[in-house]
């Protein structure tokens, strides 16, 4: 299964990042290769409007089967979220990334 | 960590007092975030120094190179906002009616018109008299876009909250119910009315409300000034149960409500009555958004 | 001759300004007054008028044809706003983002979007006994107003192009609504109150009627309350204060019910005349 988390640096020591839209960083991580991408999501952050729609194109690219995050994406990035096949858990917003995986695993987090 | 926002629909309700006061009884255990950003007030009163400032970038002007440009018109035939001034044959930008949508930029064929990214506020970071610290803003003249802002403001309280080890965010809303208020909204655990108890306030609370349930946040409201006209604070007593609002608590108009301002004063300071109901109001707030 | 009545801070008495001169303009004159504040416009709470005529607004936003469209992606290319995106072989139009500029529409290669219009708000005729009054009331949910300021401006323009003084009561603030609503009148009438807030936040509207270069006087509300430092401001400033009206709670209970004061305080009255006395002067 491949994983998308919202994270606040490039490490699997960091912070979650609650946000979607204006999340610092994307660590997709693939289960079955046991390998981490960790891609920058400034640019989208740096727009002044719809930094979540433009997360979630990323996303839509990238193709996760779970985006593991805090908050939840905002409605217009949830419209297109809708077009790809993804389950979407959210509550993760206060964990370190291990914290968050554990508790995804562990049938500990919300799903959308 | 919990987020509360104080909003009020109609300005003038006492919001910006009552957040200051409930920021001076949270001490230190709060980061504040003044997201009223435009013409922000919640500095006169709790007198933050300053102490760090960031630019705050949102939007493009178009910027016309008079060298280059051969007046060929077809930037004033593409825009839709009366924005291309055409002088002869001097063509320049109207920077008020500008919305920096780049058609014109993208149509010129000699390349003569650029895009320059504004500044459209500024981002302060300060420590405030109770030792706590308030992340605030101000938009600048003119600038569009002040829900950006007020994301980034909230953004940079949060992030505080957790370096910080603080159990609180305590926003200090935009009134109205556009953009900045969504902005405001977007991510809070509880919200705090301020209405009044006039016409104006009831609609306006209507309004807000409408805005808040669709977020679907838990919510109380504060009547002030309950005593102007207490038809009214009665009507909206029945609204608030209505629509299942805790009613925290109703504020008597006294004096010293503004005297304190004036002395650049939070009412905590000032007054021992009001104190005593917003010291009520402040516990019954934090059991009800922790609930 | 166009008038705005706007202010820094809320809650300083635009409207109330607004709707007492407005009624008591009308009792000699010809008026049309129009509530801009389209986020939450209260001055139709104070005058008891009849519905005239209801226009449901619109903003133009693009609609996908998808049966021409070859996911050229320029759309998204040329919005500045991200309000369109090319996902996959889907074009997806996010119409809160949307400022109508037409790029994405007239330089799609295929001819794949047209414009159609997105209802954002309802504009509201009324007659009240002399005084036509018009209001723009935004959509709860809709993110930018100055769309509905400007269509509501507009309709006064064409529907009262003969009347003589048009008031428009403004949004408070300093930011683009704001501008929209006072860039093209002729006199803009700042009401503050004598608070350190009403102060602080009147100097920032003053920057602004400065920058726009607008003609503007100062209305100081609730005079009594606070202290006399705007008074040193605006001296200071040169700006004139063209009237004071005295702090009361009468005028505060008869606010709260939603009645006019002019035609029950003599005092408010007097100062509604100074204000009038001043446009005639001096407009």
């Amino acid at each position: 299964m491949k994983i998308l988390f919202t994270v606040k640096d490039n490490s699997w020591e960091s912070q979650m990042d609650a946000r979607f839209g204006r999340a610092e960083w994307f660590l997709v991580y693939d289960e079955a290769n046991d390998t981490s991408d960790f891609i920058d999501n400034s640019d989208v952050n740096s727009q002044s409007h719809g930094a979540g729609p433009l997360a979630a194109q990323k996303v839509f690219e990238l193709k996760p089967d779970v985006l593991i995050t805090g908050n939840g994406p905002g409605g217009k990035a949830a419209s297109v979220l809708n077009k790809m096949i993804i389950d979407i858990y959210t509550g993760a917003g206060e964990m370190t990334v291990k914290e968050a995986y554990n508790a995804f695993k562990n049938g500990k987090l919300a799903k959308e | 960590m919990k987020e509360i926002v104080v909003i009020s629909g109609k300005g003038g309700t006492g919001k910006t007092s009552l957040t200051a006061s409930f920021a001076m009884l949270a001490q230190d255990d709060i980061i504040v975030a003044d997201c009223d950003v435009d013409a922000a007030d919640m500095h006169l009163l709790l007198k933050p120094d300053f102490a760090k400032t960031e630019d705050f970038y949102s939007g493009e002007l178009a910027i016309i190179d008079q060298d280059e440009c051969n007046s060929c018109n077809l930037c004033f035939e593409v825009c839709r906002f009366d924005a291309i001034t055409v002088n002869g044959r001097q063509y320049s930008v109207d920077q008020v009616n500008c919305e920096g949508c780049a058609y014109c930029s993208r149509v010129c064929a000699v390349e003569a018109i650029t895009m320059q990214p504004q500044i459209a506020g500024k981002v302060f970071t300060s420590s405030i008299k109770t030792g706590a610290t308030m992340v605030h803003a101000r938009l600048s003249i003119g600038a569009e876009n002040s829900g950006k802002l007020v994301a980034k403001v909230k953004k940079e309280a949060k992030n505080l909250a957790k370096t910080q080890n603080k159990s609180f965010v305590l926003v200090d809303g935009s009134p109205g119910v556009g953009c900045p208020v969504v902005s405001s909204l977007s991510g809070a655990d509880y919200v705090v009315f301020v209405t009044e108890p006039t016409v104006s306030g009831l609609h306006d609370l209507e309004r807000v409300n409408d805005l808040v349930k669709r977020f679907k946040i838990k919510s109380g409201c504060i009547i002030n000034k309950y005593d102007i006209n207490e038809d009214v604070s009665k009507q909206i007593q029945i609204f608030l149960s209505k629509e299942n609002i805790t009613h925290i608590a109703n504020l008597p108009y006294v004096e010293n409500f503004t005297k304190a301002m004036t002395l650049g004063k939070t009412i905590i300071e000032y007054d021992k009555i009001l104190s005593e109901i917003l010291r009520n109001s402040w516990k019954n707030i934090l059991k009800d958004c922790c609930e | 001759m166009k008038i705005a009545i706007a202010s820094g801070k809320g809650g300083t008495g635009k409207t109330t300004v607004a709707t007492n001169l407005a009624k008591c303009l009308s009792e000699t004159d010809n008026v049309v007054l129009a509530d801009l504040d389209v986020e939450e416009p209260n001055s139709a709470l104070f005058l008891k008028a009849e519905l005239v005529k209801e226009e449901i607004k619109y903003k133009m936003i693009p609609h996908w044809n998808e049966s021409k469209c070859e996911s050229s992606g320029i759309c998204q290319k040329v919005c500045n706003y991200n309000a369109i995106m090319l996902l996959g072989s889907q074009v997806l139009v996010f119409k809160e983002l949307c400022h109508s500029c037409y790029a994405c529409v007239e330089l799609c290669p295929n001819n794949a979007l047209v414009m159609k219009p997105e209802r954002i708000g309802v504009l509201r005729y009324y007659h009240s006994e002399g005084l036509d009054f018009v209001e723009g009331r935004i959509d709860i949910g809709v993110e930018q107003t100055v769309p509905l300021i400007e269509k509501t401006k507009k309709f006064v323009d064409t529907h009262f192009k003969n009347t003589e003084i048009k008031l428009y009561d403004s949004p408070p603030g300093t930011s683009c609504p704001v501008i929209e609503a006072t860039k093209d009148t002729d006199l803009v009438i700042l009401v503050t109150e004598p608070t350190p807030f009403g102060l602080h936040d009147l100097t920032l509207s003053v920057e602004t009627m400065r920058a726009l270069g607008k003609r503007f006087c100062v209305v100081v509300n609730r005079w009594g309350l606070g202290n006399e430092d705007v008074l040193d401001y605006c001296k200071r400033e040169n700006i004139e204060i063209i009237a004071k009206i005295d702090n009361n709670r009468r005028a505060a209970e008869l606010y709260s019910k939603g009645d006019l004061l002019y035609d029950k305080l003599p005092d408010f009255k007097k100062e509604i005349l100074n204000i009038k006395e001043y446009i005639f002067d001096r407009i």
